[in-house]
C-alpha cells in the first residue's frame, strides 16, 4: 500500500538525532509491548508480515505522530481485534470477558523463549528456476498494490542492476493477507543515485533494495 | 529498565498515562484468556537486555580484522561464518557483511520499517526507526553521516543498503590504523554499533572514548 511508512526519499522530517548513551527502553511499557508482539507471533496468531501491515494500515496521522513502540502496540491491538484473539468487549473492560481462541502453536511459555531469540526462517525450496541472474539490468515495476508490499515506491519504475540472489524466500505480499508464502526468488538489486532522484543527485550514490522476483521485469 | 513489577497492577491508575493502562490492559487479557505466560514475557524481556547487543557484532568484526581466513568466509556467508563462533550468539539465516573500503562506505537502513540485525546489533536505536533516517538515508546519505559528525572523501562511493526483504545487513569497518598486533579483544573494544550500520567509524586507539 502507499502508506506514509514507505518513506524513502521524503523531505522535510528534519535532521536524524542520535540519543547519547540511549536506554534499549524509554518507558517499561514498551518492553511490555515487544515480548507481547514477538510472543503472539511465536503462538502463531500472526506472522511477521501481517504485523508489519497491521502497523502500515495505521491513520498516517497517527503513524506520523506515535512512538515506535506505540505503533506497535497500535497495530498489535488490531491484529488481534480483527483475527478473533480478542474482542471489543475484552479491550472496553481491560480484561478477559469473552472466550479464548486456539492458537496454531499453543500457548507461548517459558520454553519457547529461547527460539524466538534467533530469527525465523524464511528462506523456501525454488518452486522454479530463477528468471534474472547476478549483472542482469531489471525494472521495477510501477505496481502499486493496495495490500502489504515490500517493494518501495521510490524505486518503481526505476532501471537497477541484480547484484546478488538470495535464493527463494517467502512472499510478504501474500503472506501478509493468510494468502500463501507462494515462496518467490529474491535478489539485491542496486540502482544509480542519479537513476532515482534525478540528474542532480549526488553522483557517488548507489541505493540498494531487496526485490522479490514479481517486483522486478527484464529490461 | 530492570525488572518487570508484578504487583503494577494495584497501582494507583490516575498516574498512568493512557498508553500504559491499554498495554497493562493487553497484558491481562492475553494472560487471562490463556495465550502467554507472564513469566515468559518477562523472560523475552530479560533475554532482550542481556543477550543481544553490539558486543555480538564486535566480536565477529574483530575476528574478521585478525583474521582473513574468517574474513573471507563471513563476506561469503555471514550467517555461516558466525555460526562457527562459539562465543557469539546464534544468527538467523540471510545475514549478509558488507565490508567497507577506501573506495566504498556501506550504510544500512530500512526505509519501510525497522529490519535490523538484532542478534549482531541489539534492539536498534530510536533514531534507525525514526522518519528523518529512514526518509533521507537513500536520498541524502552524506547529509545524514553530517548529522552524526561523519563526512568522507567526495569521491569515496556510498552504498545505501535498504533492508527490504528478510536479510539482513552487517558493516564491516576498515580495521583503525594504529591497531597493528592488537588482539581480538582489544579490537573489539574500538567497535561501536554506528559503526556496524555504516553511520560512524570505529574509535581511533588512544582517542577518549
Amino acid at each position: 500500500m502507499n502508506g506514509v511508512h514507505d518513506m524513502g526519499g521524503m523531505d522535510g522530517f528534519g535532521k536524524v538525532e542520535p540519543e547519547p548513551n540511549e536506554p534499549m527502553f524509554h518507558e517499561e511499557w514498551e518492553s511490555r509491548v515487544l515480548a507481547m508482539v514477538r510472543a503472539m507471533g511465536a503462538a502463531g496468531a500472526f506472522n511477521i508480515d501481517a504485523s508489519r501491515f497491521y502497523r502500515e494500515t495505521l491513520p498516517p496521522q497517527v503513524y506520523l505522530s506515535s512512538s515506535y513502540y506505540r505503533k506497535w502496540l497500535l497495530g498489535l491491538e488490531a491484529l488481534l481485534l480483527d483475527k478473533g484473539y480478542i474482542s471489543k468487549d475484552d479491550v472496553a473492560s481491560g480484561h478477559s470477558v469473552a472466550p479464548a481462541k486456539s492458537l496454531k502453536h499453543g500457548k507461548f511459555s517459558m520454553a519457547d523463549v529461547e527460539r524466538i531469540m534467533v530469527r525465523g526462517k524464511f528462506g523456501r525450496p525454488a518452486p522454479g528456476p530463477a528468471k534474472f541472474k547476478a549483472g542482469d539490468r531489471v525494472r521495477a515495476k510501477n505496481i502499486h498494490p493496495a495490500t502489504h508490499t515490500r517493494l518501495p515506491r521510490y524505486v518503481r519504475g526505476h532501471v537497477g542492476v541484480i547484484e546478488r540472489d538470495h535464493g527463494c524466500h517467502v512472499f510478504p505480499d501474500t503472506a501478509a493477507n493468510d494468502a500463501g508464502e507462494h515462496p518467490q526468488w529474491l535478489y539485491t538489486v542496486a540502482f544509480d543515485g542519479r537513476e532515482l532522484w534525478g540528474p542532480d543527485s549526488d553522483p557517488t550514490i548507489k541505493v540498494s533494495i531487496d526485490a522479490f522476483e514479481p517486483y522486478l521485469e527484464a529490461v | 529498565m530492570s525488572e518487570h513489577d508484578h504487583h503494577h497492577h494495584d497501582h494507583d491508575h490516575s498516574e498512568l498515562s493512557e498508553t500504559e493502562l491499554r498495554v497493562r490492559a493487553l497484558e491481562s487479557i492475553l494472560t487471562e484468556k490463556g495465550y502467554v505466560e507472564a513469566a515468559a514475557l518477562d523472560a523475552i524481556v530479560q533475554a532482550y537486555e542481556t543477550k543481544i547487543g553490539p558486543h555480538n557484532g564486535a566480536r565477529v568484526v574483530a575476528k574478521a580484522w585478525t583474521d582473513p581466513a574468517f574474513k573471507q568466509a563471513l563476506l561469503e556467508d555471514a550467517t555461516k561464518a558466525v555460526g562457527t563462533l562459539g562465543h557469539v550468539s546464534r544468527v538467523g539465516d540471510h545475514l549478509v557483511a558488507i565490508e567497507n573500503t577506501p573506495g566504498r562506505h556501506n550504510m544500512v537502513v530500512c526505509t519501510l520499517c525497522s529490519c535490523y540485525p538484532w542478534e549482531m546489533l541489539g534492539l536498534p536505536p530510536v533514531w534507525y526507526k525514526a522518519s528523518p533516517y529512514r526518509s533521507r538515508a537513500v536520498k541524502d546519505p552524506r547529509g545524514v553521516l553530517a548529522d552524526f559528525g561523519v563526512s568522507l572523501p567526495k569521491e569515496t562511493e556510498i552504498r545505501v543498503w535498504d533492508s527490504t526483504a528478510e536479510t539482513r545487513f552487517l558493516v564491516l569497518p576498515m580495521r583503525p590504523a594504529g591497531t597493528e598486533g592488537w588482539s581480538e579483544d582489544q579490537l573489539a573494544e574500538l567497535v561501536t554499533r554506528d559503526s556496524m550500520i555504516g553511520t560512524g567509524f570505529p574509535k581511533t586507539p588512544g582517542a577518549p572514548s
